[in-house]
């Protein structure tokens, strides 16, 4: 899955870019703070060194982190605030919705481990649910990079705004960038036959990009990506997905977590929708791999192109693979 | 001690205030122990905040940080004394037009520096504001806790937090008025205490013994004043245990 080094960027894995960005956005924005709790903390201690005061280890004490993020930001500061996902977001979920959100100030979060990066450690450490549990809250927006690039694309514009940011990382990754402009951004087309319906389409969610590209390599239907879940982009979702979707949505984490916002945004017109993500019923006792839980998960290569047949007119006699182009975005 | 600004001298009256808040709570009674968390409030506006109500959102303002939220009537009414909001919006709190709540919300009211209700928020918040603010502007950071609210492990964390950071512009107020049901062995402050603060135990018999606890601060740790409202001055100067 990893690209021969075709980004602008370093070619470093999202976790150390993000770390790697973290200097030079000190240096560039003077309100901008660093709070961890421990996590991250080795690896950012030149950082540290070079901005004195201004990387603010709380120990392993996330609900301070927290709060003390809220506190930083109610006095103009910019916290960026670091953790493993579910440490970042499960545990202080209520600081979340009353140190930062009640509060009405802003903060970057920026998680690690996904859904089930952490495999081998087990369910302690994975947070499928993060980004449900986020969006569940007022006034936040979140990224779901899909590339090293990505990441530091939307750290940039972040960091000089004032909202409250969850940037979820992955271990996963594509092997190209795409815009991080919050649009849902058309990846693959696919020719219509005359008078015919458009092509089903298939949105996939930061780093699912390169799996949906290749389950559906053969298959008659358009992708599309989108690195900013939400608010979902409805605009530009309505304007592909036509006057009768067939539409399938890919997430990296817990499924139909974007089935409301994508509901809402199809409202007037009759749509069929496929969601495709981390199953919410059952809790996966294994370790192994990542590529072992996306499997599991119908999240690999197969398991999406099942999902996504199921959106496929079948017609007999008939080749199922359309023309397809790959889009420059 | 470091505070170099004049202290303020407003002479807040503390019969005019006990007025204003009898107004929230349409008690016209004068509870004591409703009235502990009174004192303290009167007196860290009358004698020991810098805030300035034509400018309350100057960036080098004292913040009084209201933890325990859920008894917000004192704090309404010192407010409404100091001139930050109109005293009629003392007469319909937690009306559908009111901006005061039976929890404060910091975005309607002017002067109210968080929100809060839910217990274990105050303290955190207040020591990422005494982070922001430390080297970058002469404020002080001043929390109210009660002793109860220490329950929350939040604020285990925080007062761990302000401690190994040596947070000098932090003091946090505890109002002990015993009413946490599993009490605490060995007193609120000497939880303060092993984290590094410096701490005052204080009661409300006395204006200026309680403004002098609550200037308190030193340079290098942060300092904890615990309030015991539970010793109070009936009308004939004794001292009694309420």
């Amino acid at each position: 899955m990893r690209g021969p080094g075709t980004s602008a960027g370093p070619d470093l894995d999202m976790r150390t870019r993000f770390y790697a960005e973290l200097d030079p956005l000190l240096d560039a924005h003077p309100d901008l703070d660093v709070v961890l709790a421990v996590i991250g903390a080795a690896q950012l201690a030149r950082v540290a060194d070079r901005h004195p005061g201004r990387v603010v280890d709380v120990g392993i004490r996330e609900q301070a982190m927290i709060g003390v993020a809220g506190g930083l930001a109610l006095t103009g500061r910019r916290p960026v605030v670091h953790t493993y996902a579910p440490f970042l977001v499960e545990r202080p979920y209520e600081q979340l919705k009353i140190s930062l959100g009640h509060q009405d100030v802003g903060a970057i979060l920026v998680s690690i481990g996904a859904s089930f990066d952490a495999s081998a450690a087990g369910r302690t450490h994975q947070a499928p649910a993060d980004v449900a549990l986020v969006a569940a809250l007022p006034g936040w927006t979140v990224h779901v990079p899909g590339h090293p690039d990505e990441v530091a694309a939307i750290l940039r514009a972040e960091a000089g705004r004032t909202g409250r940011v969850y940037v979820r990382l992955s271990g996963q990754r594509n092997e190209r960038p795409r815009p991080t402009d919050g649009r849902v951004h058309l990846v693959r087309d696919v020719a219509d036959g005359p008078g015919a319906a458009p092509a089903p389409l298939v949105l996939a969610v930061g780093p699912m990009l390169d799996t949906v590209l290749a389950a559906t390599a053969d298959l008659p239907v358009r992708v599309a990506y989108t690195a900013t879940p939400h608010p979902l982009d409805a605009v530009g979702l309505r304007r592909l997905a036509g006057p009768t979707p067939a539409l399938a949505v890919v997430e990296p984490y817990l499924e139909g977590t974007s089935a409301a916002a994508v509901a809402a945004a199809l409202a007037d017109r009759p749509a069929r929708v496929v969601h495709v993500g981390v199953p919410r019923d059952v809790e996966l006792r294994r370790y192994g791999s990542p590529d072992d839980h996306a499997a599991a998960h119908g999240l690999d290569v197969a398991g999406v192109r099942r999902r996504v047949e199921t959106l496929v007119p079948r017609r007999v006699g008939s080749s199922s693979s359309g023309r397809q182009s790959e889009l420059p975005t | 001690m470091t505070t170099t600004r004049l202290g303020p001298a407003h002479r807040l009256d503390a019969g005019r205030v006990r007025d204003l808040v009898a107004r929230v709570t349409g008690d016209e009674k004068h509870d004591p122990s409703a009235h502990s968390t009174l004192d303290v409030v009167r007196v860290l506006y009358d004698q020991v905040l810098h805030v300035d109500p034509d400018a309350p959102d100057d960036p080098d303002r004292d913040r009084f940080v209201l933890s325990k939220g859920h008894g917000p009537a004192s704090t309404y009414a010192v407010l409404a004394a100091r001139g930050f909001f109109p005293e009629y919006w003392l007469d319909d709190v937690a009306s559908w037009d009111s901006a005061l709540g039976h929890h404060p919300d910091r975005t309607l009211v002017p002067g109210v520096e968080i929100g809060s209700g839910s217990l274990g928020h105050g303290l955190p918040l207040a020591v990422g504001m005494a982070l922001g603010l430390r080297v970058r502007s002469p404020a002080r950071v001043v929390v109210l806790v009660g002793d109860a609210e220490l329950d929350e492990g939040s604020n285990a964390e925080a007062i761990q937090v302000a401690g190994r950071f040596a947070l000098g512009n932090l003091t946090c107020v505890v109002v002990d008025n015993r009413s946490d049901g599993h009490g605490w062995p060995g007193g609120v402050a000497a939880r303060f205490a092993v984290e590094g603060w410096t701490t005052t135990d204080v009661d409300t018999r006395s204006d200026d013994g309680l403004a002098a606890a609550l200037r308190r601060a030193e340079p290098d740790r942060p300092t904890a004043v615990v309030v015991d409202t539970t010793r109070v001055a009936t009308a004939t100067g004794r001292t009694v245990t309420a």
